[in-house]
């Protein structure tokens, strides 16, 4: 080998920065340049979108047109939900007492009384008494009270006041907004007060015990409400379930059921016209998930008000009438894409250890923090670009698939739908950061994807199967399986009996709370691995 | 810069073994330095240490006055190679010089170019997986080489080596150091850096034993002896007794003559009428020399001398 001569003492003393880059970019080729783990990048892609568009979403969905009607199979089948103001599909089917009020008002009202029947299923044969078979029961969230909304409309705005089976006093407006009041049951011997007024766009709801002393429990801006509108009281009554967990999974019974309200001493304020009830069932239709069957009955002194159904937005978890689906549901098979790029990054780096590598590696740069996060960095990129590319080519498949099938997709907002795609690509990032660092910490390859694997998947594997209850909400609660919550759409809400469990595309936590926790995670991991790389002779 | 390395007082102890106790020398350019030792006499310690692999327990290395890893894109100053098996075998040689060649803000060019100079480039985009230790050895050396240091650093290169390689090798070092750059080369067989090096540090049980030229050690070894090839041993033993040498038999039938220089030996000789078919200086092999050097340094004397550095 022949070798030019350099003049000695060559300037070159520039700052860190540089040579970061250069670092970057070494590790960069480094993992180019081993074809094995360019082809894992594209099997986790595959594996993502075959699991999740034709492994888990061949479903069939059959259904009925009428009692006598022929039989329908797919897309014929789709429910339809009506779509709340701000967007979401809601169910919005109660019996109405109402009348119309022009301009600002109020409606005051004591609720003396709030029972619930429980049944098992839904249909009744034409002519039978609709309440047959059903028995007394606590539903939490039966719900009676005053409500004020635009119109009869199912997903009109609203805002109402209520006593709850379970929940105490709430306020709730435009489905998905809830305050708490007064807590307790009512009884006759407790009965609660309700006021709901309106002042222009904003309607406030007051609770009280006594009728005298009044509390305020919230109140909503309702924009662009009409002069006029509907106001009266209401009953309706959801889809109850019971679920008793095991070791191995929970069993539950779920079935409609149906509540009446004993309302008195009613009391009017402000421009009523109509000078009498008229009993409306709002939203009776295939969505309703109530009964179908409800009145109200006025006497001199009370109105009894029955009715079924629900004023909430329809959540994943939640029982919702016919076959209704998520947005990410196509993102099931992530878990399989995930467990490649993690065994790829956790790789990366021990496999410098195997042949003494590293010593080349940090001979070239011996600033070990930078080669730490220049190997994180690069395994990061990879792993987003995999995952937005395993994101997006799922959900493109998987959802028409899934409509033509019937399913009912729950609508999102554009900005959630990036937010599932791109926050599910940094999920994957941020988890392959973590294995990177469990990689720097063991140093050897059998060790590092095991651990990598059991600690970022297998949590969520358990959860989504054997764990749903207790133990796996704590599994997605605490470990790095909790970054999977980036994927959910529909929040859990608070105010809708559902049920939380990764099997139902449901978490514990709030979308960027869980990834918050697989950042702390792969942060943490991070930090010892530079601790151990800078104190370790390599 | 200077282009030296000064090792200082190194210490360090790996559990209950010490694998260096106050090691201490300095390279010097324009020269090949050996560096020499038995297995576990702390060569691979003391080049990881200088490289800032391994933290010393005492005392520093400094490249041109400045740790190793201060450097920016040290491999611009010190080129070294620990050990050619040092490879991620699915990765192409190509590819091992590429990312090599970015980490010091060097470009594609310049892998491309000393993988042609280590005749590499017809094997270039194979697996390194694939290589034999010989086409490794070159690639490492490739890999030293790429952002042409004024300090080279290798150890045992010539393992591996076929005979052909060998003098391949100690051609490319001595070249080297006629450019002026610093070349330090350990090995565990002093006959591979006969021819080659110029400047000798032996080392045993983590220390430096000697510190010395190649031409003072061979001197210092042959301490003014004279090999004496004659017939009339008897008579020639007299006359050389008589004049103050010491005279020992040697196992090959020659006698060593102490105490005279070779010029005084001829005369006493011909003056006495004492045949004789050689006087000659006594010459030590490098080999001969070191091993008297590390006899009592050898801390596995059973151990064959062919192991691998560790």
């Amino acid at each position: 080998m022949s070798t030019r001569v350099m003049a000695p003492g060559r300037p070159d003393l520039r700052p860190g920065r540089v040579s970061f880059a250069h670092a970057l970019r070494a590790e960069w080729i480094k993992f180019r340049t081993v074809r094995g783990w360019v082809i894992a990048m594209f099997v986790a892609v595959l594996f993502t979108v075959f699991l999740g568009v034709f492994a888990a979403g061949n479903v069939s969905i059959g259904c009925q047109s009428g009692p006598n009607g022929p039989v329908l199979t797919g897309k014929a089948c789709t429910p339809h939900f009506p779509i709340g103001p701000d967007g979401e599909a809601v169910t919005d089917s109660y019996y109405f007492a109402r009348q119309t009020l022009t301009g600002n008002g109020s409606m005051t009202v004591r609720v003396s009384s709030l029972t619930s029947l429980r049944g098992q299923g839904k249909g009744q044969a034409p002519g039978q008494n609709p309440l047959a078979g059903m028995a007394k029961g606590e539903v939490p969230w039966a719900k009676a009270g005053l409500i004020l909304t635009d119109s009869t409309r199912p997903g009109s705005a609203y805002a109402a006041i209520m006593v709850t089976g379970g929940h105490g006093v709430r306020m709730q407006y435009n489905y998905t907004h809830d305050a708490a009041g007064l807590p307790g049951r009512v009884t006759a011997r407790s009965p609660r007060w309700l006021r709901l007024t309106r002042s222009g766009d904003v309607i406030t709801g007051y609770d009280s015990v006594d009728g005298t002393h009044w509390t305020q429990v919230s109140s909503a801006r309702l924009v662009s409400l009409p002069h006029t509108v509907q106001a009266g009281m209401f009953a309706t009554s959801p889809i109850y379930t019971t679920v008793s967990s095991g070791f191995l999974g929970s069993t539950g019974r779920s079935g409609p059921s149906q509540s009446t309200a004993v309302f008195d001493d009613v009391s009017l304020r402000g421009n009523w016209p109509d000078k009498a009830w008229t009993g409306t069932s709002v939203g009776n239709g295939a969505a309703s998930p109530g009964t179908g069957y409800g009145y109200y009955h006025a006497s001199r002194t009370a109105v009894t008000v029955s009715g079924s159904g629900d004023i909430a937005p329809v959540s994943a978890g939640s029982s919702a009438p016919g076959p209704v689906s998520v947005f990410e549901q196509p993102l099931s098979g992530l878990f399989a894409g995930m467990i490649a790029i993690v065994v790829v990054a956790a790789m990366f780096f021990t496999v410098e250890y195997r042949r003494g590598l590293i010593r080349t590696t940090l001979t070239a740069s011996p600033r070990r923090g930078q080669v730490l996060v220049a190997k994180a960095a690069v395994a990061s990129a990879v792993a987003f670009v995999a995952g937005l590319a395993a994101s997006i080519l799922a959900i493109a498949f998987g959802l028409p698939r899934q409509r033509n099938q019937g399913t009912y997709v729950l609508p999102i907002s554009m900005l959630t739908e990036v937010r599932v795609i791109v926050g599910t690509a940094a999920m994957v990032a941020v988890a392959a950061v973590m294995a990177v660092a469990i990689g720097a910490i063991l140093r050897r390859s059998a060790a590092a994807v095991t651990t990598a694997i059991v600690v970022i998947v297998l949590p969520f594997l358990l959860a989504a199967t054997v764990l749903q209850a207790g133990a796996g909400t704590w599994l997605l609660r605490l470990t790095p399986a909790a970054g999977f919550a980036i994927e959910q759409s529909i929040p859990n809400y608070p105010q809708v009996d559902s049920v939380v469990s990764a099997a139902q595309g449901t978490y514990p936590l709030s979308p960027w709370a869980g990834l918050g926790v697989l950042c702390a995670w792969a942060a943490a991991a991070l930090a010892l691995a530079y601790v151990l790389l800078r104190r370790r002779d390599a | 810069m200077e282009a030296t390395i000064e090792v200082i007082g190194l210490r360090k102890r790996f559990g209950s073994a010490l694998a260096l106790d106050g090691m201490s020398f300095t390279v010097q350019p324009g020269q090949v330095t050996g560096f020499v030792g038995p297995n576990g006499a702390g060569k691979s310690t003391t080049m990881r240490v200088i490289l800032g692999l391994d933290a010393p327990d005492e005392g520093h290395a400094r490249i041109g006055g400045r740790p190793y890893a201060s450097l920016p894109h040290p491999m611009r100053y010190l080129g070294s190679l620990l050990d050619a098996g040092a490879l991620q075998p699915s990765r192409s040689a190509r590819g091992h010089l590429l990312w090599l060649a970015y980490s010091q803000g060097l470009t594609a060019q310049r892998a491309d170019e000393v993988l042609e100079q280590a005749g590499l480039t017809d094997v270039a985009r194979r697996r390194a997986g694939g290589f034999s230790l010989g086409m490794r050895q070159r690639l490492g050396v490739a890999a030293a080489m790429l952002a042409d240091p004024m300090i080279l650093m290798l150890d045992e290169p010539f393992n591996g080596l076929d005979p052909e390689g060998i003098v391949w090798m100690k051609g490319f070092l001595r070249s080297l150091a006629r450019q002026g750059r610093a070349v330090l080369v350990s090995s565990h067989l002093m006959s591979e850096l006969e021819d080659t090096a110029d400047h000798l540090v032996v080392v045993g049980r983590g220390k430096v034993v000697a510190d010395t030229s190649v031409a003072a050690l061979l001197a210092a070894a042959a301490g003014g002896r004279v090999t004496l090839r004659t017939t009339a041993v008897r008579e020639a033993a007299t006359v050389l007794d008589l004049a103050g040498a010491t005279i020992a038999a040697n196992s090959n039938g020659a006698l060593t003559i102490s105490g005279l220089p070779a010029e005084r030996v001829v005369m006493l000789l011909s003056q006495a009428g004492v045949p004789f078919s050689e006087v000659s200086a006594h010459r030590v092999t490098l080999e001969q020399a070191y091993l008297d050097l590390t006899r009592d340094a050898v801390e596995f004397r059973a151990e064959p001398a062919s192991e691998v550095a560790p």
